[in-house]
């Protein structure tokens, strides 16, 4: 009802307006005005919650900055080179990568067989896709902390299934060497992450028009020439924005390490997320190292994107 | 609730102005702790509601978020009227100003000098004091009776040496039964090892650290001798199943599951442990006898922030009175932090707790600025001593002893 009623009124009346021009302007300007207030709120919300911390930390990472004594003064390029003097700091780069790529390849490549296996099967289709994706509804902390229980030498489950069944002789220590650790942690992620990149990469499937693949089989098309010549091409889209959300997480892991190692054992699967945490609140209690740090990990990441977006860019064009 | 209501007027006298109990006028005072501490401070902080104007709300934080979070608030001043503090971060936090000076007020408590030395000096900067004693968490030897029956060993007789612990539990292993050990330790954790290793060192007549906390003394013959028997029990395998894992989080666990002969333990997890176990209590010794514990546990002090000195001061003045040491802490067979209140009736009744009370004379606390770097943090060079110590080739404790100091030495 009362849309009916007040639709009339909102409509331009040119007759009932005053001299045409100066009225144009002013409703240009309105129009301005009016983008600026849609525009308003999320340009406050960036600026309040994302410039304003980012610029919070630049100047910590450039000031003397204790955590339970606050600013004492500029401290440039001090933090910078305490930094990159820590013990632990090529150790934990040179991690964080070799996790990132083993992560990387592990989840698409999973994902991927997984999203083709539900687009592919028509029976267990609803089956397949719900336990895959299950687990993407446990947050990475409760994940964890569920891994840390199945791992645990004393009440965790695993091992001694395994034992019963003979496949081991001695218990497994899932989180005590530097590669049992790593890998542990790799299965939570991958158990945790997989259906994700299902989700994503089906979409991008069911994206590919069903056309191509009817020619391409009536051209006589062997099911991998199919895949490799028309799904993984039409599929880059798909795949290069896992790629930069998988890399990405992956070089900022860290709950999963933090509650499953505490990056031990021997220091050996610190990341550099995990350096920051302890370069803050653990021990050294400088939250001026610790913000140079996530100054070099912002910009190193900053690149990282630029470059996988330039690629990303170069294979479209081709 | 009237009984609630009665005590309150009992006990309740109004303060108009600051006087040596503080000021008592309903005033809402904050209190932080850590997780560790929350059986006693919830007892402490009920019984002093009930039975004051003032009342408190307690806030409790896992251990390992705790010093984040205190940091936080220090930054932004909005810490709470009082919070505690593992007693070995106090020497570090009172230099950084974050607890009021209350110097004067302790030092008009008529019992000023029975409260426990080893948190009155950690809680000392400067000759001001800062800190209280809170809870008191000394370690001492935890065996299972009925495990040491079944190994044919007397459950009256406890180790008296730290080889004889090494026997013991070699003696429970060697009984076979399926998920049980000799003992167990917090392989991968710098702060269980430093409170459950620490006094036996002090127990053969050394010293960990030097008296100004600048240097580690952890190199030392008795540090190695007590390093070596806890490696034998490794290699004989007298250790439990993640012994080498263990990040602190479940350290405590497999004992009060009746899984565990022998392990130094938290003397305020006795009450917990009893409940599932036969618990029988010694206090640690040395490599070859002695005896000395960890004086551990929580300080408290009246934050920098609070604009509530004389109620808060209340609370404190209360926490050490026989009110709340004897009638809430010994009745719970918790440790008072009273030397003259440790022969209580309470205490009496349970040798055990006579045993705690009395080598908590004897014990220390390590006082050092930058502890928790060189000691208790994951990748604190403590725990690479500790680790190669037991479960390396034991070649390297000179070398990292050498790594705490560089630490305790910035």
């Amino acid at each position: 009802m009362t849309t009916h009623t007040t639709a009339p009124v909102s409509t331009p009346r040119p007759a009932a307006r005053p001299a045409g021009r100066r009225s144009r302007r002013s409703a240009l300007r309105g129009r301005g005005a009016q983008g600026w207030l849609y525009a308003m709120p999320t340009a406050v919300f960036v600026g309040l919650f994302f410039i304003v911390p980012i610029l919070l930390v630049v100047q910590m990472s450039v000031s003397d900055w204790p955590l339970l004594a606050g600013n004492r003064g500029p401290n440039f390029p001090e933090n910078f080179q305490d930094v990159v003097a820590n013990k632990y700091f090529w150790p934990s780069i040179v991690f964080t990568l070799k996790y990132t790529v083993i992560a990387t390849v592990l989840l698409l490549g999973l994902g991927l067989g997984m999203a083709l296996l539900v687009q592919e099967s028509t029976r267990w289709k609803g089956f397949l896709r719900t336990a895959f994706l299950v687990p993407s509804a446990l947050g990475l902390a409760s994940a964890s902390l569920l891994f840390y229980a199945l791992y645990s030498p004393q009440s965790g489950p695993i091992s001694p299934f395994l034992e019963k069944l003979g496949l081991v002789d001695e218990p497994i220590s899932f989180l005590g060497t530097p590669t049992a650790a790593l890998w542990s942690t790799v299965f939570l992620i991958v158990w945790r992450f997989a259906g994700f990149y299902m989700l994503l990469l089906l979409v991008g499937l069911q994206n590919i028009p069903g056309e191509v693949y009817e020619a391409a089989r009536i051209d006589g098309a062997k099911p991998f020439q199919i895949f490799r010549s028309i799904t993984l091409p039409l599929l880059r889209p798909s795949l290069m924005l896992c790629t930069i959300m998988c890399v990405t997480g992956s070089l900022l892991a860290f709950d999963q390490f933090y509650i499953l190692t505490k990056g031990g054992p021997d220091n050996s699967t610190i990341t550099v997320v995990q350096l920051i945490y302890n370069m803050a609140f653990q021990g050294q209690n400088d939250l001026g190292r610790a913000a140079a740090l996530s100054i070099l990990v912002l910009l190193a990441l900053i690149v990282i994107n630029a470059l996988q977006f330039r690629g990303m860019r170069q294979t479209d064009e081709k | 609730m009237l009984a609630r209501r009665g005590q309150r007027q009992r006990g309740g006298r109004r303060h108009g102005r600051d006087s040596p109990e503080g000021v008592d006028d309903g005033t809402q005072l904050t209190l932080w702790t850590r997780a560790p501490m929350e059986k006693q401070a919830t007892l402490l902080v009920d019984a002093y509601n009930a039975s004051h104007e003032n009342q408190v709300s307690l806030t409790i934080t896992p251990n390992d978020d705790y010093v984040a979070k205190v940091g936080a608030a220090a930054g932004s001043s909005s810490l709470p009227d009082l919070f505690a503090a593992d007693i070995v971060y106090v020497p570090n936090w009172t230099s950084q100003g974050l607890f009021t000076d209350i110097t004067d007020r302790i030092d008009g408590l008529p019992y000023a000098d029975e409260l426990a030395q080893g948190h009155i000096d950690a809680g000392t900067y400067e000759d001001q004091e800062y800190v209280l004693p809170f809870v008191l968490d000394l370690s001492v030897m935890f065996y299972n009776k009925d495990l040491y029956r079944e190994a044919g060993l007397d459950p009256e007789k406890p180790p008296t040496t730290l080889k004889e612990y090494g026997e013991h539990a070699k003696a429970i292993s060697a009984l076979g039964k399926d998920g049980v050990s000799g003992t167990y330790f917090g392989g991968n954790c710098g702060g269980c090892t430093l409170f459950t290793w620490f006094p036996s060192v002090w127990a053969g007549g050394d010293q960990v650290l030097s008296a100004d906390g600048t240097e580690s003394l952890l190199a030392s013959d008795t540090a190695k001798d007590v390093y070596a028997v806890y490696k034998d029990m490794v290699d004989s395998g007298a250790i439990g199943n993640g012994t080498k894992d263990e990040t602190g989080a479940t350290w405590t666990g497999p004992f009060q599951e009746g899984k565990v002969g022998v392990m130094p333990y938290p003397a305020t997890l006795l009450s917990t442990a009893a409940e599932t176990v036969d618990v029988g209590v010694a206090p640690i010794p040395g490599p070859d006898g002695g005896e000395s514990t960890f004086v551990g546990g929580d300080g408290i002090g009246i934050s920098k922030d609070s604009k509530n000195e004389a109620a808060a001061w209340n609370f404190l003045s209360w926490l050490t009175s026989e009110d709340a040491q004897v009638e809430v802490l010994a009745k719970n067979n918790d440790v008072v932090s009273r030397a003259d209140l440790a022969d209580n009736k309470y205490a009496a009744v349970d040798p055990r707790l006579v045993t705690i009370n009395e080598v908590a004379a004897k014990g220390s606390t390590p006082v050092a600025i930058n502890f928790q770097q060189a000691f208790n943090a994951p990748d604190s060079p403590w725990l690479t001593l500790v680790r190669g110590a037991v479960f390396g080739d034991a070649k390297s404790i000179d070398a990292d002893n050498d790594e705490i100091t560089a630490v305790l030495d910035q």
